[in-house]
């Protein structure tokens, strides 16, 4: 981890304005912002810890626990949402034991809402990395996983 | 630019383009309400409680960050502003915990006292509540972060002024938080525990701890004291309710600390209400101590003295002052070991800051700090070395802050990353003990490039070549070889400071002798005086001292070879004054000093000591040394509050009065004399000490009539020409600088404008001497992160009794 974050800091002088790029690059690294990273950039850039933990947590692009390999993002945008999107929601928080926002003990799957993917004409719509999966409904839930991770 | 002219609330005001409407408001006496504004942070408008109604103007605006207009008319109680005030009161309580009657802020809350104001006595909206959980993790305050109303002053003055960078906002929305990073507790925060935070916290979210259930602040007495810590002396106010202290404030007006605090003021008071106090007196009798009337005690004192005195002679006795006393006890213990015959009064706290001290006295004439503390936010350029001011004088630390803020080049040469690092313009890592090279390397590029004053070398100087030929062979190229810096940094590093039209340099006076402190002090003295950068504001050499009176008790005479004021014995008029005065001959034999006492000899002269205040056997050093010269005494006394290892080998142990409990002058270390003034009762059979010196004096057949500290002080002033313009009344007022010769003299905000006070600045060759530093004592390790300076004098002795000694270890008194 230390290495990863040596690497992502490596290309930067430590100036006060480089903060968001550098957590940018560390988050790129390692999926997510770990402690020790947010202390590293505050050193290296002599601003306290709190300033750059402020700075990170304003915005949403940032993640602060370690991340699943496969990303879930179900859309409850405003046409997910009266398609049931909620229920499809429920359905992948029941497989994976796990609710929004959160990661699976596994690490290899993370679940979160988003406000809409642009996908409305196949709404309730749910992403896995890339891949789009539409017109879903709860029992559908098992296979997106399995279909994203043949493991499952 | 001309003057705009505008109107608010139907009254016409004239003022300075940029002006805020708030500003030009409160010029007319208007109060607009605020929350988040204040005066030495930035302005950012986020609160919206400041708005007002601005004619022709489509919005209220914030009248915080709003600047005057020409012909402005404006209205800061319109309706539409009342309306619009309430609404955001409303805002404000939605999210708001109303539990005023339990809430330790009541009487003093800006949401409370605004709600007030404009009949807003529940809120209009319902929604999520913040539910966070409380940090009490540390000693010293509770963080209720359902009571913030994210004003973020808080956070300003973490960052800005006390640059502990513990807190900031974090997410975002209706998330937004006050917290240090990782939502961490303050506790395992970089908070410093200043309770700043807590000193401008417009609303009960975070409460210090020792006041919770105590009083109301309308039932408690605000007494304007003096902080015992450090030599800085702020200026606080002690609250108190049923004789007992349950807070304390910075004082907002004062020119010492502006309003500032650090750990130590701020909660360090507690050991006033210690169960360890001495309270009544001591004798020992087979080996324990056993509590006796002050009759027997002083009766057992007198008896024994004169014993001695007749056996062996005035000089057999001696007496170590306090640099923790006030002036007047202080003034008053000398004048009575004095009076006995004998010059043997010393302080053996003074001898950790003997180098700093003489190194000043041989360069300037003068051996205090040159310059006001307060000078050095506005000066160009600063160089700090040997000295780490966060730790030992934190508000000094915030003006060097303020400085660096404001554009001047701070240059930091420790060998130890400190925080000022952050502010700096350069660091210089240097090898601990090699500062002395350092120095004399910066002295070597200002004269071989020509950056010093020649002016001011030629006209206000003497031994100018001598130091020049003894700093040639110190180029950069070979001071980068002792200190292991770069030999550019050290040019870059004499530059910034040379060619500033203001330079300062901050140190600290606790440099141990053992590593060459005097020839350090010389070096940093070389410096100013090369450069001209002493004798004008903003400019001069500090070196604050760990105790808070140790300049005034030096004033005060508590010297071996000088009475106040640094009068000479050896000089007949002196002594004749002082005769006069006194009623008694004074010897003319400079006394022994305090380290003379202690060196060990095993048939030393003394056989009597009288020890007020000052605990010698814990302030580092050889401490069995001290101790065992202690028990060779014949006899004891010592005078204090509590029962310290010093103490504990006495024959006879006096209660003393803590700082809290008497009325009293302390001098710190921009020579300021304050009044400190009575804010408690002393418990059991304590008495002030000045009243117990007199008691004392009187036993010995002395004919001492004070009825109190005002006319002790009276007679300072009337036989030390440095305070005979000072006066109680005057002082009440506020702090008066001496020299002030006269009481229509406002005192003296820097030393050696015209002349120096030996005529001529001395320069020394000084040569750096590569010596194994002594291996520094846990305490010393501690306390100085710089790895030069050693103040081993301080012993503890209050800190320890305090709720502070869980967060600061061998730096305090």
């Amino acid at each position: 981890m230390q290495e990863q974050t040596s690497k992502a800091l490596s290309n930067f002088e430590g100036k006060p304005n480089e903060v968001i790029p550098m957590l940018q690059a560390v988050q790129d690294e390692t999926g997510y912002l770990p402690e020790e990273a947010i202390r590293d950039i505050a050193d290296l850039i002599g601003i306290p810890e709190s300033k750059v933990y402020g700075t990170a947590t304003f915005y949403s692009q940032f993640y602060f626990s370690p991340r699943g390999k496969h990303s879930i993002k179900v859309c409850l945008g405003t046409a997910c949402h009266v398609r049931g999107g909620m229920q499809v929601m429920d359905a992948l928080e029941r497989e994976l034991g796990i609710k929004a926002g959160e990661t699976t003990a596994d690490f290899k799957f993370n679940l979160e809402r988003v406000n809409c993917v642009g996908s409305c004409a196949l709404a309730p719509v749910v992403m896995v990395g890339d891949n789009v999966f539409g017109r879903l409904v709860p029992k559908q839930a098992k296979e997106v996983l399995e279909k994203s991770d043949p493991e499952v | 630019m001309s003057a705009i002219k505008l109107t608010i609330d139907g009254q016409e005001i004239e003022v300075a383009p940029g002006t805020t409407i708030l500003e030009a408001a409160r010029q007319l006496g208007i109060d607009i309400p605020t929350f988040c504004e204040d005066p030495e942070l930035p302005p950012n408008g986020a609160c919206r409680i400041c708005v007002v109604e601005v004619e022709k103007a489509r919005a209220l605006v914030a009248s915080c960050v709003a600047p005057v207009g020409p012909d402005m008319v404006v209205h800061t109680e319109s309706e539409r502003v009342i309306n619009a005030r309430k609404n955001n009161l409303s805002l404000m309580l939605a999210n708001h915990p109303l539990d005023c009657i339990t809430c330790e802020k009541t009487g003093e809350c800006k949401l409370q006292d605004y709600c007030y104001r404009y009949g807003v006595a529940s809120t209009e909206f319902f929604g999520a509540v913040k539910d966070l959980p409380y940090d009490d993790t540390n000693a010293f305050f509770l963080r209720d972060m359902n009571k913030c109303i994210l004003c973020g002053i808080c956070v300003g003055k973490c960052q800005q002024v006390v640059g502990a960078g513990a807190i900031d906002f974090t997410k975002r929305g209706f998330g937004t938080n006050v917290s240090p990073g990782f939502e961490d507790p303050i506790e395992e925060s970089s908070c410093v525990f200043c309770g700043m935070c807590i000193d401008n916290c417009p609303v009960g979210a975070l409460i210090p701890k020792y006041v919770t259930g105590k009083g109301r602040p309308w039932q408690t007495e605000s007494v304007p004291s003096v902080c015992p810590y450090c030599s800085l002396g702020c200026n606080i106010n002690l609250h108190i309710k049923d004789n007992e202290v349950i807070g304390v404030s910075p004082d907002q007006e004062s020119p010492v600390n502006r309003g500032h605090l650090c750990v130590q003021g701020k909660f360090g008071w507690d050991f006033v209400h210690s169960r360890d106090r001495v309270t009544a007196p001591l004798v020992r009798s087979n080996g324990v101590f056993v509590e006796v009337s002050w009759e027997e005690a002083l009766d057992y004192i007198i008896d024994n003295i004169k014993d001695i005195q007749s056996r062996y002679g005035a000089d057999a006795l001696m007496g170590l002052g306090s640099p923790k006393s006030s002036n007047e006890d202080s003034y008053l213990f000398q004048k009575l070991i004095r009076s006995l015959g004998t010059n043997n009064v010393d302080s053996y706290t003074r001898h950790c800051h003997v180098s700093a001290v003489d190194g000043m006295m041989d360069a300037f004439g003068n051996a205090a700090t040159t310059n006001t503390i307060d000078e050095v936010a506005a000066t160009d350029a600063i160089l700090v070395i040997g000295a780490n001011p966060a730790e030992s004088h934190p508000i000094l630390d915030y003006r060097v802050r303020e400085a660096a803020q404001k554009g001047a080049k701070l240059v930091v040469a420790v060998p130890e990353m400190i925080g000022l690092v952050d502010v700096s313009t350069a660091y210089l890592p240097l090898e601990a003990g090699t500062e002395l090279a350092l120095l004399n390397g910066m002295a070597n590029v200002i004269i071989s490039e020509g950056l010093h004053d020649q002016d001011f070398v030629d006209k206000r100087t003497e031994g100018f070549e001598e130091l020049k030929k003894a700093v040639e062979k110190y180029t950069p190229e070979h001071v980068a070889g002792i200190t292991g810096l770069e030999a550019e940094a050290v040019r870059s590093a004499a530059r910034a400071y040379a060619s500033a039209e203001k330079a300062v340099i901050v140190s600290d006076a606790g440099v141990r002798e053992e590593t060459g402190g005097a020839a350090f002090v010389r070096a940093l003295t070389n410096l100013a005086l090369l450069t001209g950068n002493v004798g004008k504001e903003s400019t001069g050499v500090y070196l604050p001292y760990g105790e808070n009176n140790l300049q005034g008790m030096a004033d005060m005479g508590v010297l071996p070879n000088v009475i106040t004021g640094y009068q000479h014995l050896q000089d007949q008029k002196v002594r004749d004054k002082f005769s006069k005065s006194w009623g008694v001959e004074i010897s003319e034999t400079p006394g022994m000093t305090a380290a003379e006492a202690f060196e060990g000899r095993k048939n030393s002269s003394i056989k009597a000591m009288y020890i007020m205040g000052e605990n010698p056997v814990a302030c580092g050093g050889d401490r069995l040394k001290v101790a065992e010269n202690l028990e060779n005494l014949d006899f004891l006394v010592v005078q204090d509050i509590f029962m310290t290892e010093t103490a504990s080998l006495a024959d006879v142990v006096l209660p003393a009065s803590a700082f809290a409990e008497k009325l009293g002058t302390y001098t710190n270390v921009e020579r300021r004399v304050q009044l400190s003034q009575t804010a408690l009762e002393p418990p059991g059979e304590v008495f002030p000490d000045w009243a117990v010196l007199v008691e004392l004096a009187e036993w010995f057949g002395f004919e001492w009539d004070y009825t109190g500290p005002e006319e002790i002080f009276d007679e300072i002033a009337s036989l030390t020409p440095e305070y005979s313009g000072i006066s109680y009344y005057r002082l009440a007022e506020q702090g008066l600088q001496w020299p002030c010769p006269d009481e229509d003299h406002p005192g003296t905000r820097f030393l050696h404008e015209d002349s120096f006070s030996r005529g001529k600045g001395l320069f020394a060759a000084v040569d750096y001497k590569p010596e194994a530093l002594p291996a520094s004592s846990e305490h010393a390790a501690v306390c100085c992160a710089t790895g030069y300076h050693g103040c081993q004098c301080l012993s503890e002795t209050l800190s320890k009794r305090s709720v502070i000694s869980a967060f600061k270890k061998g730096c305090c008194v």
